[in-house]
């Protein structure tokens, strides 16, 4: 019943990373209501066919963020008040900076020129913002 | 971990032509293992050791609770087995072959057997020749699968099998390990199934095993730098990096990859003036690749 959540082998993000994302947005948007139970581990495992380890790595990723709760020996819940922003805008920005670096190397932009680029952008969105 | 459903230690095997040397292999219980290694590596000769199929010359297997060769009928009774070359009746239908293990063990499950054959789309009444490459691997899965062993042991499942039946096979050996007490062993030419499946994975090369762990750890642990290097600086020797043998002396843009991953390696390539560039992480079957190329080259540091 789980099996909505689709692990996409295009993506290049590691699956653990995937599963956590769709989970916080199938919380936000409320297919999973605040304080219900979700999946076991190995219940989403299978329903994915994804290993028990992976699911329990975004499990516990899930859990230090404050979005699911989980009590030792009981099922695991969302939490009543998920944090479903935080971390997602630090692995983002982590995630757009590779790619600037990245794409500054490919034109053979320097180092200094990245840097005031970068500048030029926060100054702009500072004047863009009353 | 302490709940083993198999553990091999400092198991060794000569051949005149091949060596299996001090293999170590623990299998936790409720776990998927994914043995990956080129053809001739080892794989199936450790899988037949664990099997009981082929007899050690050091160490000690044990499988259930059972020391193999020694207990290994105690320890088949919870073991299915399904290899490349099996060995099914040509002549027989799939439901000769279901009746004669219900006939053998006690723990065969029909309601199982049924669901499967829908799922797998096999017939009980067709004879075994005149099957297709993937259903007579379907058909012998779903042989080892409705008995409900504890131990799940396949040798290359998913190879030469098409897309779709990858698939079907896939979901069907995570399904019997939705009963946490149930554990499987597979080995695989196809990284990207063990990538999918596994909790545990384990490279053996020229008969030795190369790699070992975690899957989480394993693929946290290697990353690819992109190396912005000016003139006059030279890269820092960081462990567990190798280079791929891509970098001709005094190029600027090199590539390192390394096996034990931590972010102070950053500011180490800053400190020596260099741009880091881009931090990639790898895909299991680059790993596998580089592990082996390193090894043979032996230019791990």
């Amino acid at each position: 019943m789980h099996s909505d959540l689709v692990i996409a082998r295009a993506d290049g993000r590691p699956m653990y990373v995937q599963i956590m994302e769709q989970i916080k947005q199938r919380i936000a948007v409320g297919d999973w209501p605040r304080g219900e139970e979700i999946p076991s581990i190995r219940q989403l495992a299978v329903s994915l066919s994804v290993s028990v380890i992976t699911i329990k790595r975004a499990y516990l990723e899930l859990e230090r963020e404050g979005v699911i709760i989980t009590q030792h020996g009981k099922p695991s819940r969302v939490a009543a008040e998920p944090n479903l922003t935080s971390h997602d805008h630090a692995a983002d920005l982590a995630h757009h900076v590779t790619e600037v670096a990245r794409l500054a190397a490919l034109i053979g932009l320097s180092h200094d020129d990245l840097n005031a680029r970068l500048h030029d952008a926060t100054d702009q969105l500072k004047k863009e913002q009353p | 971990m302490t709940d083993l459903a198999a553990r091999l230690e400092g198991v060794g095997k000569s051949y005149p032509h091949f060596i299996l040397k001090d293999l170590n292999l623990e299998l936790p219980t409720g776990s998927v293992t994914g043995f990956i290694g080129r053809n001739g590596a080892g794989k199936s000769t450790t899988i037949r050791i664990l099997m009981g199929l082929v007899h050690h010359d050091r160490g000690s297997v044990t499988v259930l609770g059972q020391a193999m060769p020694m207990r290994q009928a105690a320890a088949k009774r919870d073991m299915g087995f399904v290899s490349e070359d099996m060995r099914l009746y040509k002549a027989a239908t799939l439901a000769w072959h279901m009746e004669f293990i219900q006939s053998v063990f006690p723990t065969w499950d029909q309601a199982y057997a049924d669901t499967l054959m829908k799922r797998f789309d096999l017939q009980a009444a067709h004879p075994i020749k005149g099957l297709s490459h993937g259903q007579r691997v379907k058909a012998a899965l779903l042989l080892a699968l409705a008995r409900r062993p504890k131990l799940l042991v396949l040798d290359e499942p998913t190879t030469g099998l098409d897309p779709v039946a990858r698939h079907e096979v896939l979901a069907a050996l995570m399904e019997a390990i939705a009963d946490e007490s149930r554990t499987i062993l597979f080995s695989s030419q196809n990284t990207l199934d063990v990538e999918q499946i596994s909790d545990q994975i384990t490279f053996i090369d020229k008969g030795r095993i190369v790699e070992s762990g975690n899957k989480e750890e394993f693929l946290d642990r290697w990353r690819r730098f992109r190396l912005d290097v000016p003139r006059g600086a030279s890269v820092p020797v960081l462990p567990g990096t190798m280079g791929p043998g891509v970098n001709p002396p005094g190029s600027r843009l090199n590539v390192v990859v390394t096996n034990r991953f931590e972010m102070s390696m950053v500011a180490a390539y800053q400190a020596a003036g260099i741009t880091v560039q881009a931090i990639e992480p790898l895909t299991l079957e680059e790993i596998f690749v580089t592990t082996v190329m390193s090894k043979k080259e032996g230019a791990t540091q």
